[in-house]
């Protein structure tokens, strides 16, 4: 024995030193150890401040349960982990950790002044406390609750490890490889069926591995299962996989799992992913949990050195620790016992054993009293000492009132507890099975199952190491079974082991009455009290999910795996009705913290969306131009020259498109092919437009509603042949676009003979917009004729431009003479530069989406989506003129029939100048009738367009308002934090209303 | 992640799917000849029923056709898979099958 580590007990490699950091000061543990066990072998118990109270905090448990031992490891930013559980830690040499919570430092932390003002802090102190001023709350209340309760702070810096993902599918997935799931595994395997096996832990064996008087078929426990793991390593269609957590389970027998690969290592191997997310679906699963040893509830329960019994037989057992140098042991259970005789055999003095029950009896306790350790029936720690540690527990005897009688003082280091356990039946629940309450075990076990599981050992309430196997093992036996596999014959096991039992106790232990002023926690983690609940329930909190959410208890990172029980227990108590009837709080994903990192993956950064460009973008990029994104698009904003900022750009270019001509990537305009003996039916009842009449060679502006009447999306169209159209969609609509033509085409007009084929990314669009646009192009075309009688406005040719084939339109977004020019998306580039090349002398500049927006707004052209926003309809856009009257129906026509999309308070499409004409709207700005009246004005419309002109030096702007096409020549306001701007409603459009430049 | 049978193409995951509402709603005939009242039970009305639901899914990263499931609302358990077009198939325990 060296300080608290025995010289051979345990599992950890005496020959393999490893050398640690804990808030800066150095620790040596070995391998094998987790930083729990490492700490305490060095006799470090105050590992952390608790939440609310900045209590001084010890480690509680020995497992994935731990609420308090909550650490940041990480020797840098970059690979900082905060609230990571010490308790699951593996040390390597090099690990550093912090404690969290705490300033200055773990000893002497300023935030435990918060103990001070803890009859403030009580149950719904959130709400009550901080109600009042409401804009205290951003400035004051929020920062000073952040600051002082918390638990572990953000990196600042990215994480810099990589995370994977992987799917997988199998027949059989045990949960846990504890005694029940080894034994369901073998079964399982010996089928032939493909078993994969997962556990949280670094070793597999669960409690076994902390077993030391335990015989199975003639060996120790941790012989048979090193024995266990060789046979199922060796059958090829097993998988075995430690330190994997099976957090979440979801529809269909698909379970989240999270790999920890790296993690334990000192120098990992730069290409292995930190974490790998494992989606497995499986056939069948067996569930082997376990179960988690509930605390004792009682006065200052919460103090470093106060431990769970069986945690403390796990660090002398499995990684040769003594916890401590003399220990009280609190029961309600005869697992304590056994507890008892290993710490003793570890070499820790037990001085008395207080036990809750009035008189034990059996095996476990007749072995005890045999070694002369005392033990005290029907006794209660009534309260602890020791500020940093427990140096004393007050026990006393529960008289015939059930109150406890005068205390003795006894001296110790260290509080073991024991309430019973608790079957761990989160993963059941999440499976949305149903869980029942066994009034004996006073525990919820799985009931009836929803999804293709079964439960197996600790986990159902089944604790005895023989019944333990034995179900194991038909579980596994009948999971293959139902999976297609049948068993050779079943599997039996000879074991040695005492049954310990199924005592225990749910609750609040007694210790002075309920309006007791004594501090006892249920919930370690989020720092509530007894109290706490038992106030809830007086301010009339009856249902367990009001009274968890009004104290928080349960609702920690830890989701109240040691706590729910207990909270449980105490308002059953107080209510006196039958647990069943508090109800049950929900579980649900995770079942332990996981991170963020698992389930991005690999989708950061670059990865995080596809990323789509055009034909034409490297150009772009060369030319130094500035982008913006358009749904997954990166598109060409503006294309600055030297010094110039966006608005001087947007400026230059406006003036150049107006003055001359401007080139334009419309690349990312959606595009649909609509072919098909009934492609012009089919189109008249997609469109509010009439199809049938437009002749090939033609185009026509399509507007497409929702059944609902509200505009959906618009495009130019053109009539190829009579059986194909070319249809553009906006930038962002061309998937929903086509997933709605789909739709119809495929479930209420199945027998229209139409195929509709995505062509998005077909075709590069090359806009030549401007009145020098037609000299630019006419020497670059063979087969077309470009000139105003044989190509008018809205018009379609097909031939060669510069040598490739073209779709060519007559068309214009700018209000001037304009075309775009479709070339096959593989040309896009060649013709792009050749058009520009000829572009040249005519002064041709290229201009970006920003200047497009500009010149649009200009001549009145909306972008759906920005003035329209899905409550829109045709005539509030002043798009009633493509409205086919005379057609019978067409998707939405019904809708707009509707007395409420007719009504002639509806915001309709204006146009606003601003009285001041420097002054620039700003988009999305509420629009009043008079800035005087009074707050909560009646706000009558909104902006939803508006830019500097440079064409007419002046600010312009459309926008949404109420009853608007009465409302022209009116003055509106517009009121800003600097105070109302004076606009005037004019039509909705700015320059060159006849058209004449678009007929040029 | 649900596990849908496609009956174009068997079973794949809930990823290759997107959901689009009720099934067996058709589109009138004739939508001009209903009544405000009428139109707004075919647009909005839905029966979103707690046990056996109808609905539409459409293997949007498989073959693209839309179809129709029967799905639990309580397990999102799905009872069966059939091409859009089909009726409701009679399913024991389900009121509403073999409808429409
Ligand atoms: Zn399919």
């Amino acid at each position: 024995m060296s300080g608290f580590r025995h010289s051979t007990a345990g599992r950890v490699d005496r020959n393999k030193p490893v050398r640690f950091s804990f808030d800066g000061k150095t620790y040596q543990g070995f391998a094998g150890d987790t930083l729990a066990s490492a700490l305490l072998a060095n006799g470090v118990h105050l590992v952390g401040r608790s939440f609310k109270y900045h209590r001084p905090r010890g480690i509680v448990t020995a497992g994935s349960d731990e609420p308090n031992a909550l650490v940041g490891i990480g020797a840098d930013e970059a690979h900082y982990a905060p609230n990571m559980r010490a308790t699951q830690v593996e040390i390597y040499d090099g690990l550093v950790a912090e404690s969290q919570n705490r300033w200055p430092s773990l000893g002497f932390d300023v935030g435990a002044v918060n103990e001070t003002f803890a009859p403030f802090l009580s149950a719904g102190f959130y709400y009550k406390t901080f109600m009042w001023p409401p804009k205290a709350w951003a400035k004051l209340y929020e920062p000073l609750i952040r600051r002082a309760a918390g638990l572990g702070r953000a990196p600042t810096q990215a994480d810099a490890d990589r995370y994977t993902q992987v799917y997988a599918h199998c027949d059989v997935l045990v949960v846990g490889s504890g005694p029940a799931g080894l034994a369901a595994a073998l079964a399982a395997a010996t089928t032939g069926g493909k078993v994969f096996v997962c556990d949280e832990q670094s070793e597999m064996g669960g409690s076994l591995l902390a077993e030391t008087t335990a015989t199975i078929d003639g060996l120790s426990a941790r012989d048979w299962v090193a024995r266990a793991l060789a046979d199922l390593a060796a059958r090829p269609n097993v998988t075995l996989m430690p330190r994997t957590t099976a957090f979440g389970w979801y529809p269909h027998n698909f379970l989240g799992l999270c790999e920890r690969i790296t993690d334990h290592m000192a120098k990992a191997d730069p290409k292995l992913p930190r974490e790998r997310l494992w989606q497995i679906r499986a056939k069948e699963v067996v569930l082997a949990t376990g179960a988690l040893e509930r605390p004792l509830v009682f006065p200052d329960n919460d103090r470093p050195g106060v431990m769970m019994a069986e945690a403390a037989r796990i660090y002398a057992n499995r990684f040769g620790v003594k916890p401590g140098d003399k220990a009280v042991i609190f029961t309600a259970c005869d697992s304590a016992y056994r507890a008892a005789l290993d710490l003793m055999a570890a070499g820790v003095a037990i001085a008395t054993i207080a036990d809750l029950r009035a008189a034990p009896c059996g095996p476990w306790i007749d072995r005890v009293r045999s070694a002369g350790i005392a033990i005290r029936a029907g006794t209660v720690v009534t309260g602890t000492t020791g500020r940093l540690r427990i140096d004393s527990v007050s026990l006393a005897t529960v008289g015939i009132d059930g109150n406890p009688g005068s205390s003795e003082n006894i001296a110790c280091d260290l509080l073991l507890m024991s309430g019973g356990f608790t079957p761990s039946v989160h993963l059941f629940s999440q499976s949305r099975g149903k869980l029942v309450y066994d009034e004996a075990l006073q525990a919820y076990l799985p009931g009836i199952s929803v999804e293709r599981e079964r439960s197996a050992g600790a986990c159902r309430g089944i604790y005895d190491l023989d019944k333990v196997l034995s179900n194991g093992a038909a579980s596994g036996t009948g999971a293959a079974k139902a999976a297609g596999f049948a068993a050779a014959d079943t599997i039996t096991f000879s074991t040695t082991a005492d049954s310990v039992g199924t005592d225990g106790f749910i609750g609040v232990t007694p210790f002075g009455g309920p309006s007791s002023k004594a501090r006892a926690w249920i919930d370690f983690q989020n720092d509530v009290t007894a109290k706490d609940v038992r106030l809830a329930i007086r301010e009339g909190f009856r249902s367990i999910e009001h009274v968890k959410r009004y104290t928080t208890t349960g609702m920690a990172t830890d989701q109240g795996k040691t706590s729910n029980m207990n909270a449980l227990g105490l308002v059953s108590e107080t209510l006196k009705v039958p647990v069943p009837q508090v109800g049950l709080t929900t579980f649900r994903p995770p079942y332990t913290p996981t991170t963020f990192g698992i389930f991005a993956g690999q989708s950061r950064g670059d990865m995080f969306d596809p990323l789509r460009k055009t034909p034409i973008h490297d150009w772009a990029a060369e030319q130094g131009a500035a982008f913006e994104d358009i749904s997954l698009w990166k598109r060409a904003h503006y294309f600055p020259k030297r010094g110039e900022d966006i608005h001087a750009a947007v400026a230059r270019e406006c003036k150049a498109t107006r003055g001359a001509v401007g080139i334009f990537d419309a690349s990312t305009l959606g595009k649909i092919e609509v072919v098909g003996k009934d492609a012009a039916e089919f189109m008249n009842r997609m469109y509010t437009n009439a199809w049938t009449k437009l002749e090939p060679g033609r185009l026509r502006y399509g507007v497409m509603l929702r059944e609902d009447g509200f505009v959906m999306d618009d495009g130019v169209v053109g009539r190829m042949a009579t059986d194909r159209f070319h249809i553009t969609t906006t930038t962002g609509g061309a998937p929903r676009v086509l997933s709605m033509m789909e739709d119809y085409l495929q479930t209420e007009w199945p027998g229209l003979d139409v195929w509709l084929t995505s062509t998005t990314e077909e075709w590069a669009v090359i806009a030549v917009q401007g009145p020098l646009a037609r000299k630019v192009l006419e020497p670059l075309v063979e087969g077309i004729d470009l000139s105003r009688e044989a190509m008018p406005h809205m018009s379609v040719r097909e031939g060669r431009i510069c040598g490739v084939p073209t779709r060519l339109f007559r068309v214009s977004f700018t209000g001037e003479l304009g075309f775009e020019v479709n070339v096959p998306a593989g040309y896009g580039r060649a013709v792009w530069e050749a058009i520009f090349a000829a572009g040249q002398p005519h002064g041709m500049t290229p201009y970006g989406t920003e200047t497009m927006h500009v010149l649009r707004a200009e001549k009145g052209f909306i972008i759906v989506g920005q003035e329209t926003d899905g409550t829109v309809t045709p005539d509030d856009a002043g798009l009633g003129w493509a409205i086919g009257k005379a057609k019978k129906d067409f998707v939405g026509k019904r809708s707009l029939a509707r007395p409420a999309m007719t009504a002639s308070d509806r915001k309709q499409l204006v146009g606003l100048l601003t009285v001041d004409s420097k002054t620039v709207l700003e988009e999305g700005a509420q629009i009043v009738a008079d800035p005087a009246q009074p707050i909560p004005m009646t706000m009558i419309g909104h902006v939803t367009s508006s830019y500097w002109s440079a064409t007419l030096d002046r600010s312009i702007a459309l926008a949404l308002v109420r009853g608007g096409r009465a409302r022209v020549g009116t003055r509106l306001s517009v009121p800003m934090p600097s105070g109302p701007i004076t606009v005037e409603v004019v039509e909705p459009i700015f320059y060159d209303a006849k058209g004449a430049r678009l007929d040029a | 992640m649900l596990l849908i049978t496609c009956p174009h193409c068997g079973p794949r995951a809930e990823l290759e799917f997107a959901y689009a509402g009720e099934a067996h709603i058709a589109r009138p005939t004739d939508p001009m000849a209903l009544d405000d009242e009428s139109w707004a039970r075919f647009l909005y009305h839905r029966a979103n029923p707690k046990g056996l639901h109808a609905e539409r899914w459409r293997h949007l990263h498989g073959c693209a056709q839309f179809f129709n499931v029967v799905r639990d609302t309580v397990s999102d358990s799905i009872v069966t898979t059939y091409p859009a077009g089909q009726p409701r198939p009679a399913l024991p325990g389900d009121d509403k099958g073999a409808t429409r």
